[in-house]
This record gives structure tokens, sequence and C-alpha cells, in this order.
């Protein structure tokens, strides 16, 4: 909502707080000003002057010489405008005075003659494009006057945050009464210039209402509601023989104030009102509606309307229409057609005041994918007890500024009338959620200046009347609470830390395993990545009906994806060493179109060298070894119980079969994958290394983890064997390691691969493999003897079993 | 003659520490030790002359420092051949040390894991909920009729089935109350989601960070302390707080939590921050604890909602906060462990 300053100091003589000051009170009121912009900078110091004579220059033809009343006695300006009038009113820059742009303007000699000041253009004043004479004011302005205030500049346009709930302040009133409540200041409607004063007597005869329950008519203008439940109550008023016609200034100037475009008198009278009321209008030809007529009823399938900005609109049944004898002419509370717009040949309008349906506004509203002021103010609540005055209102603006008079009663279909609200309040209710003991009288002095008045008890509750403006966010007992708590001023609440009873939930342990696989991830130089949950349809099973990004309308199935993308970018960079982890969500298609499963995915990422560059050596690229162990690792931290890490990769994804591994659970369910990326899924430079990657399906309740069990260390020394063995190619180390462990039976304390080797002396389709065998004993120092016994079964059953030999 | 055995051996002793080669070494050996002229071997032939009162003492000290001497050669000597000790070009202790790769946290992690650490102190636990949720979850049951204008505000993502991706971590406040009885006293960092074009201060998808309070007895005053309690310790001493009416449909009233720090710039002068916006909070609406099935009119509570990127970007000077997407590692290792 944007405010003007002025316009509210025009509805509170009494405000005398500062533009900042006012919008600091507003904050504090629930309704913080985001922006606020001085409408006229860098006129300070400039005024308006009367030019009393001019005479030629004696030394330069184009040049005039000025004498000028500025304020402050007559002063000589020479000036160069073709324009300049004895007589007449002009923007006058004085010595010491600086123009908008920056310009300092100073006493200066023009061939020979003084000059004091500078007579000012348009295109100096940075107001318009016109540089070729000096603007001449049109007005009666005394000599001195800033010309801020004489222009209706010295204003400043606050643009306040209003909640959905307060649709109350969606206007001046709205906002200087929430301001009014804040200081006891007096809120009154400014006097319309050129007015008679209201135009039916509201102090002694009140509106001058021909009501009628659905249907009314009078003078041949009949309004009739045909579906009271999205229009309570009509009011239209008609007026002939108007002359539209460009607002006098004070009109257009107040509507840009607040940030609108000036129109017509017509069109603005009624913007003016919603504008500083809060309640839409519309103003129709009435020459233009068949039988001089308005029908309120709900749109027909396919009825078209051409709405004011041009664009032809299909209704269909869900939509309430304002209609002439036979066609829709505007969409209630959203916008006007065409066809029945005010015009330059209009003579004859009828103003409309409605109260619609707040849901039905927004359903119609949303189905054709547009948004009003009207509608905005609609959806959120319009005052059922503001109807009246706001038309009284824009008739009497319409009759200032466009002439005509009023017919004699005003149109009234009302088929439901506003009843009133209330709402009780127990006032133990307020200690107990509040926490602050108030009287029944402090309770109504909080409440008092926001519009809510005692009625009377029941029950021990004091009933509360909500007035018009807050009664569609003022229902409940808790609304009242809320509006206590607001009055009395959250920060005179004390701010005392009592005691508290720790909570029923445990700590979800999924959070625990995440942060142990950080801190190890960390620990291993990886940095955490994040990336958003959106991917192209190769990569994802669950589509989005409304993107933000067609390219990107899935949500994905495997993190790594965009890891990769990430290290893509990365070396795009010139970044050869990538290592970058995720912890996040994945989406797999849910059981017959339900929810998706959610899995909590680790994923990581790395390339480049496995330590950073150093003197002692290039160190070496990242590998598959680096990868196992850490995966092996990582299995390990996550807490997947059950699973383990079997060769090979899984196909189908972005990884090279032949160099990964996959993890599988205790079902024989793949929960995870590590590898090496196919390089033709990596948009790689060709200086960059194997990108490699790693992805895991967390548990998604694990179980805490199990504390280590203490086992005393031995105390007796043990006793090292290597073993060096001819392994055929294809004859996996895993394998033989199993056998050497089965048969050193249970002095074998470790086992390590500590060698491999094939090549220059080992026989084609071999390759020699040395195992470190330690011996060591709980409970004595072993002999020689029984540790070589060992060894030969061990080297039997080798021979035995898979055909092993020690190497020669 | 003992002291001058004595400066004898501190000049020897000197004179190998700078020796830097094995030749300089024999020199030395030959000077001082050296069958022949050796200045201590010297000494020992001619004991002989000395009286027997004095002969046994210098003749003892005149060995131990012959065998000083000798340690030292050999030392100093092995020293050469390993290539280590002495001085000049042997060590440059100048050239770097060998170090892995630097990692670190993401830094809006970082900004949870001190948020929660607070929280934590608070006697707080940690929730989660799923992403993809019902409209009931994400707004019906949080008091917020599909047909109210905040659901527009909400800019919803919505899947080909009618389910939605969350639009905040507020759901998890209605899950969390139908599995467990009050006193519910939970954190519940999340990925929230909303349709919107990324800039500066927009991402379409963003972590959250809720918190939810419910027992008997909670007041207004509860709410406002803890909150200010919690600002206080994150954004250190000296911060002010302010509370301030607002709206959210799930709580009543309602309120945006601001504060005003003092940053203290390098030269160590201070500055204060205008009013920076940090939580929407509020008093838990009863109509959320009757959809739960708490009785409103025992149990009261509070809310509140936080984005760690937005309290990142602030603590850290960041004013574009899609860089927090990007994982470009020269970013990512401003925030990196040692």
């Amino acid at each position: 909502m944007k405010v003007s300053y002025q316009w509210l100091r025009a509805l509170l003589p009494g405000l005398t707080n500062s533009p900042e000051e006012t919008a600091e009170i507003l904050a504090l009121r629930g309704a913080p000003v985001e922006e606020m912009l001085h409408l006229a900078p860098g006129l300070e110091g400039l005024v308006v002057a009367k030019v009393v004579a001019v005479q030629g220059h004696p030394d330069a033809d184009r040049l005039s010489v000025c004498q000028v009343e500025a304020g402050g006695g007559v002063l000589q300006v020479v000036c160069g405008a073709p324009n300049v009038q004895a007589g007449g009113l002009y923007p006058f820059a004085p010595a010491g005075s600086f123009l908008p742009g920056g310009m300092a303007i100073n006493a200066v000699s023009i061939r020979g003659v003084e000059s004091n000041g500078m007579l000012c253009s348009e295109a100096e004043l940075g107001m318009g494009p016109d540089a070729d004479g000096i603007m001449a004011l049109s007005g009666d302005f005394p000599p001195g006057e800033p010309l801020a205030a004489a222009l209706g500049l010295d204003d400043w346009r606050m643009d306040v945050e209003i909640t959905a709930n307060r649709g109350d302040l969606l206007s001046h009133v709205g906002i200087a009464r929430e301001l009014a409540s804040a200081g006891g200041k007096a809120l009154i409607l400014p006097s319309i210039p050129g007015s008679q004063g209201p135009p039916w007597g509201l102090q002694d005869s009140g509106l001058a209402l021909e009501t009628g329950e659905v249907e009314v008519s009078v003078g041949g203008v009949s309004v009739r509601v045909q579906d009271p439940d999205l229009c309570s109550r009509y009011l239209g008023a008609v007026i002939r023989g108007v002359k539209v016609g460009p607002s006098p200034p004070w009109l257009a100037s107040r509507i840009r104030a607040a940030g609108s475009r000036p129109i017509n008198n017509v069109v603005d009278a009624t913007n003016y009102v919603l504008l500083e009321m809060g309640q839409p209008l519309h103003a129709f030809d009435l020459a233009k509606l068949h039988g001089s007529a308005i029908v309120v009823r709900r749109a027909r399938e396919g009825e078209l309307l051409r709405t004011l900005d041009g664009v032809n609109r299909r209704l269909d049944e869900g939509m309430l229409a304002i209609c002439d004898r036979s066609v829709p002419v505007a969409i209630a509370g959203v916008m006007g057609g065409v066809d029945s717009e005010v015009s330059g040949e209009t003579t004859d309008i009828l103003l409309e005041c409605a109260l619609f349906d707040p849901k039905s506004i927004r359903a119609t509203r949303n189905a054709l994918d547009m948004s009003t002021d009207a509608s905005y103010r609609f959806e959120r609540g319009v005052d059922p007890e503001g109807m009246e005055p706001a038309v009284e209102r824009a008739v009497e603006i319409i009759l200032a500024t466009a002439g005509g008079r009023l017919d004699s009663a005003v149109l009234d279909a009302c088929p439901v009338p506003w009843s009133g609200l209330t709402v009780p309040l127990r006032p133990g209710r307020v200690q107990r959620l509040l926490g602050i003991t108030l009287t029944e009288d402090e309770i109504g002095e909080l409440l008092g200046p926001l519009g809510f008045r005692v009625t009377g008890t029941l029950d021990e509750a004091l009933n509360f009347a909500v007035p018009g403006f807050r009664s569609y966010d003022v229902r409940r007992e808790v609304d009242l609470l809320e509006e206590i708590a607001r009055s009395y001023g959250y920060d005179r609440f004390p701010s005392e830390l009592g005691p508290f009873r720790p909570g029923t939930v445990p700590d979800h342990p999924l959070f625990q395993v995440e942060d142990d696989l950080r801190d190890l991830l960390v620990g291993e130089g990886f940095f955490e990545a994040q990336t958003m949950a959106f991917a192209p349809e190769a990569e994802g099973e669950v589509e989005l009906s409304n993107p933000v990004s067609m390219q990107e309308a899935h949500l994905r199935t495997a993190l790594l994806p965009g890891l990769v993308r990430r290290v893509e970018f990365n070396f795009a960079r010139g970044m050869r060493d990538v290592r970058l982890f995720e912890l996040g969500t994945v989406f797999l298609p849910g059981e017959s179109g339900g929810a998706p499963r959610e899995e909590a995915h680790l994923a990581l990422v790395l390339t480049g060298n496995q330590a950073p560059l150093h003197w002692k050596g290039e160190p070496k690229g990242v590998d598959l070894w680096y990868l196992k162990g850490l995966l092996g690792r990582l299995v390990s931290e996550a807490r997947m119980e059950g699973s383990r890490v079997a060769e090979g990769a899984p196909s189908g994804q972005r990884l090279v079969p032949e160099e990964g591994f996959s993890v599988v659970g205790a079902d024989g369910e793949t929960l995870g994958s590590a590898g090496r990326i196919d390089s033709a899924r990596v948009d790689a430079p060709a200086w960059a290394g194997p990108v490699w990657g790693l992805e895991l399906t967390l548990p998604g309740e694990p179980n805490p983890k199990a504390p280590p069990l203490y086992e005393a260390p031995p105390a007796f020394p043990g006793v090292d064997r290597d073993l060096a063995l001819l392994l055929p190619k294809a004859l996996p180390a895993r394998q033989v390691g199993k056998v050497i462990q089965e048969a050193a039976g249970p002095l074998l304390f470790d086992l390590q691969i500590f060698d491999l080797y094939e090549g220059k002396g080992i026989a084609e389709g071999l390759r020699s493999v040395a195992f470190r065998l330690r011996y060591q004993s709980h409970q004595r120092t072993l002999m020689d003897e029984e540790v070589e016994r060992s060894v030969k079964t061990v080297v039997n059953r080798l021979r035995e079993e898979l055909g092993v030999e020690p190497r020669g | 003659m003992i002291d001058a055995l004595k400066a004898l051996e501190i000049q020897a002793l000197e004179a190998i520490t700078a020796a830097a080669a094995a030749e300089a070494l024999e020199v030395l050996r030959i000077r001082y030790l050296g069958r022949k002229d050796g200045q201590i071997s010297g000494i020992l032939r001619g004991l002989g002359s000395l009286g027997a009162d004095e002969r046994p003492a210098v003749g003892a000290e005149a060995n131990r420092v012959k065998e000083r001497v000798q340690v030292a050669l050999d030392e100093r000597k092995a020293a050469l051949e390993a290539g280590t000790g002495g001085p000049g070009p042997y060590l440059d202790l100048s050239l770097p040390g060998s170090r892995g790769w630097r990692g670190g946290r993401h830094p809006v992690t970082q900004a949870i894991d001190e948020l929660w650490s607070i929280f934590r102190s608070m006697g707080f636990t940690r929730a989660r909920g799923p992403e993809v949720e019902t409209d009931w979850y994400n707004f019906v049951a949080l008091n917020t009729p599909l047909d109210h204008p905040v659901v527009d505000e909400a800019d919803t993502l919505y899947l080909r089935n009618g389910l939605l991706l969350r639009t905040h971590t507020s759901p998890v406040q209605i899950r969390t109350m139908e599995l467990h009885e009050p006193p519910i006293r939970i954190i519940a960092p999340g990925m929230v989601f909303r349709r919107d074009t990324p800039d500066t201060t927009h991402t379409p998808a963003f972590l959250q960070l809720e918190g939810l309070v419910v027992d008997e007895g909670i007041t207004f005053i509860d709410f406002k302390a803890t909150l200010a309690e919690f600002a206080r310790r994150f954004w250190g001493p000296g911060t002010q707080i302010r509370f301030r009416p607002s709206f959210f449909p799930f709580t009543e009233p309602s309120a945006e939590v601001d504060v005003k720090r003092i940053l203290t710039r390098p030269d160590g002068t201070t500055e204060e921050t205008d009013w920076l916006e940090i939580m929407g909070a509020g008093m838990v609406d009863p109509a959320v604890l009757d959809n739960v099935g708490y009785d409103s009119e025992r149990y009261t509570g509070f809310a509140f909602g936080m984005g760690p990127a937005r309290i990142a970007a602030l603590k850290y000077g960041i004013r574009d906060i899609r860089v927090f997407f990007e994982d470009d590692i020269r970013f990512l290792n401003q925030f990196a462990r040692p």
C-alpha cells in the first residue's frame, strides 16, 4: 500500500510526527514501511518567484534582465528564456542554492550584468523534457513560497507492508485510524475544494436511500441482486449531466502522490475514495447500460467481456458478473468493461459501491490470473459499514469536479443487511495467554481506541462489538487478545526467562548421523555443497505441475547428478581439485500415485589430487582405492547396519560398473554405489582428471550408535610373517585372505596385504601378492615353532584349495 | 692446567659444531686428538712431568675432555652423513609443511549448527518431516484455509498428483504434535520451497528453521523471553531486540522479531546496524492446537521460524544469497576449517 504522508496529515491535523517517526510508529503497530520516497528530492532552497519587470540585456540580444521578487526583496536576474514575462510566476533558484542535478547557483556577472540566481526550466528541475523556456507556474502562489510545496511535491510516499489479515489498513483512512489509536489524535475527512458540501445533508437526514431487498428501481434505473450469497449489498448512485475532463490539480496530485495515474475527474474521484477510504467504487456510463439496469448475477458459461485493460475475458459460472439487462458489463469486484467505460462523451453515470464475497472475488481473479486494486481489497475484506460514507464522498467529489446533479435517491439493493459482530472475551484468558493481569477497565481502555466497544457481559465474558472494518479478522476471543497485546505494546511485556519442562520428543537420530558424516568428510578435506531438488526429466520421476523452470520440472532421484554439475561449474572456473559432498532428500515414485517416497542421501564427488601440491613431489591423483577406503568408513559412520560393500558398481547409472562398488543392504537391496563417473557424462576440460562419485541411502530411523566395548590390548609380543603368493589374475585377493584366515587359526591376530607386483620375473597371467600375517596371543609369548607350523598349514591349504603357490 | 683443559674443550666443541664437512672434522680431530701434535694428546703425554699431587686430577680431566671431544666428532660426522643437523643450506625451515585438503561445512549448515547449539542448551530437541506435503499439513491444519490470500503469497509448488512441496517447516509442528503429547520443545531445520524466481534475496529452495514450544502455562512473556535470550546469545552482547506485531495464520498474537547489532569495524570503531528482520513468530493459534487434538483451553505455546541462509548472509556480509547454491569451492573455502 502506497501512502502519501501529506494525505495522512490532511486526515490527522494533529499528526506532528515526521515521516520517519510515522514509519516507526507504523512498524510497531504491525505495518512496517518498506520504502520511503521523497517526491521532490533536490528542490530544497528553490522557491516561487514573481518577475516584476523585464528589460533587454545591454550587451546580448537573447538575454533579458529581470527584476524578480522571491520573498526577500527584489533581485536582479539575467534570463535566457524567450518566454519570460513580467508578472509571471516561475521556479527560482536563488544564489547559494543547488539544482536537483547538483549544480550550484552563484551570484555571477553575465556580460557585465549582475545576476543573483536562476529562473528554471522543467528540464533543469528534472521534472520533464522541456528545456526551451522556463517553467510557468499557474496558480496563486505568494513569491518566496517553497517550490516543492507549490507543486504539491513536498510529500513522502511510504510503501507500507500490510499483512493479509489487515484489509482495513489498505487505505489512508485505515492507516490514519491506526496512527490515531496510537496517539489519541482525531481523524477528520479533509474538505473537498470546490464542494458545495455533502450533497444530501448527512447531518440531519442521512443518506437518501431507496432500499429494496433484492431489486430496487428509481427514475427508470434499476438494480437487482440475483445472487445474494456473493453480493450482500449493492448501492448505485446516478449522477446526470457530468462534464468529464482532467482532474483539478489537488485531485491529480493526491492520486499521483499515492502512486497512481490520474485519468479523468470521474474515474479519479472513485480512485480517490478507494485510496482514501479503502472502498472500491466503479463508475459506469449509464447510457451504455442496456435497459438502464444493473443485474448482479453469476456469469453464464462462456459469456465474454472486454475488460478495461483491453483483454477479452471468457467468464464461467463460478464468477460473479455485473450485467446490464443483457450482457456482463464488469467482473464483480475485479474490473469493469470497456463498453460501459466513462469517456469524454459520457454525461450520465451510475456509481457502484457494492459488497462482494471475498472468497468469490479471490477465486475469480485467480481463474482469470489478474489482480486489481479493487480485487486486492475485496479479497481482504471491505468495511460493510463504510459503504454509505464512500458513496457520499465520491458523489461530492464528482459534483465538485465534474458538475452534474445527483438523482433524488441512491439505489440500495440490500438482500443481506449487515447486522454487526460481537465477540466475547473472558478476562482470565488475558493472564493465561499473555501472562499479564489486566482489569476489565484496562482491557476496555486498550481496545477502545481500536474501535472495539463493550456492549455487555455474558457468563463472566465481556462482549465486544467489532467495528465493521475489523469484522473479517477479529471474530474469536484470541483475535481480541492479540489486539490487547498490540495495543498494550509488545515492547512493554517483561522478558523474564522462567523455568521450563523438558519436551517429550526425542532428538531425531538422523540429525546426529548427518553431523557425524559431515565431521568425517570435512576432516577428509571435502566441502559441503547445497543443491536444489529440482532436476531435468532424465533425472527425476516425480513431476511438478508448476515448476520454476521448465528445464527442471522434476524432483531428483539422486544427488550425484547435481553434484557433477557443481564439479563442471568449478571446472569452468579453472578449479582442478574439487571435493564436494551433500546431504539431501531425493524423491522416488510413491505407491499408486500417492506421496513420493523420500530418502535421505549422502553423495560426494571428487577429482584431482589426493593432496595439495607440495615441494616434496607431485601428489598422486585420487584413485579407486582412496574411494573404496572412504566408502567403507562412510557405510560404517552412516550406521547402515547389515550392509556390505560389493565389487562392481550398479549398471545403468553414471558410474563405470568395472571401476566401482555397490553397497548391498541386509535384504539384498542396493543402498549405495561408488566409482568412477563415466567420462562421457562429465563436461570436463582436457586438463581435468577423472571424476569419482559416491552416493548412499541413509537409514531413515538410524539406531543409536553402539558404544565401543573395551578389550585389553595383548600384553605379549607379536610375530610377523610375510608371505608372497602367486595369484592367478582372476582370483580375488579377498578369497585368498579368507583361506589364510581359516587355515592360520586363532593365533592369527591381523592380516594385511602390503605389496602387489606383476611383470618381470612373474609368469604371465600371475601376480605376486604379499600378505603380512601377525601372530599374537593374549596368554603367552608365541614359540617360533608354532608360528612356523601355522604358516606351513596356510601354505598347504592355499595350494590344496586355490592352487596358489608362494613366490619362489 | 685444569682450566686450560676446560678452555680447550669449549674451543674444540664450538669448532666441531661449526664444521660443515667431513674434511673439516678430520682437520679438527688431528688438531685436538692427533697422535703426534694433538693438543689434548700432548697434555696427556706430558702428564709424567707433573707433580704426583697434581697428576691424577689433571689426568682424569684430560681423559674426560678427550672422550667428550671424540663423541662430539662422531656425532657431528654422523649428522653430516645423514644430511641433517647443522646450520646453513641443509635444512630450509622456511619450506611449507605438507597437509591435506581443507574442508568445511556449508556456511548455512554452520549457521544451523550455531542455532542448534543455542537451542540445545535451552532444552530443545530436533524434529523432521517430509518435504512433500499435503494441503492439510502445509495449510489447513495450520489454520490457513486454502482460499485465504496468504496461500497465494506462499507461491506453492505443486506435484502432478496435487501434493505440494512444503512452503515452510511449520507442517513439522502438526506432525510432531500428532505423535507426541505436551510438553513439546523442538526445533525443526529443513528445506522448504517457493515458486520464486532466483534473485539476490530469494531462491526457490532454501533452509528454514522452525521452533515450537507447547505446555501448560506458556505465555507471551515466555515467548518473548525465550526468543530474546536466543537472539542475545546468537547476535552477541549489546544486541537490541524488538518484537513488532505481524500476521501468520497459525499464530496469534503474531510477531516479527528484529535485531539491531553493534558491528565492530577492523579499525576498532563500532557501528549500529538498522533493524534487521530475523524471524517470524507468535503464540500458537488455538485452532492449530484443536486440529491436532490438544486441549486449547489447557495448553498454550509459541512457535517461530527463521531462515538460516538469511541469517548467515547477515552474519557474513553476503549480499546475494544465490552464492549458497553455487558451490564454488573458492567461496566455500572462505568458511573452511583451518
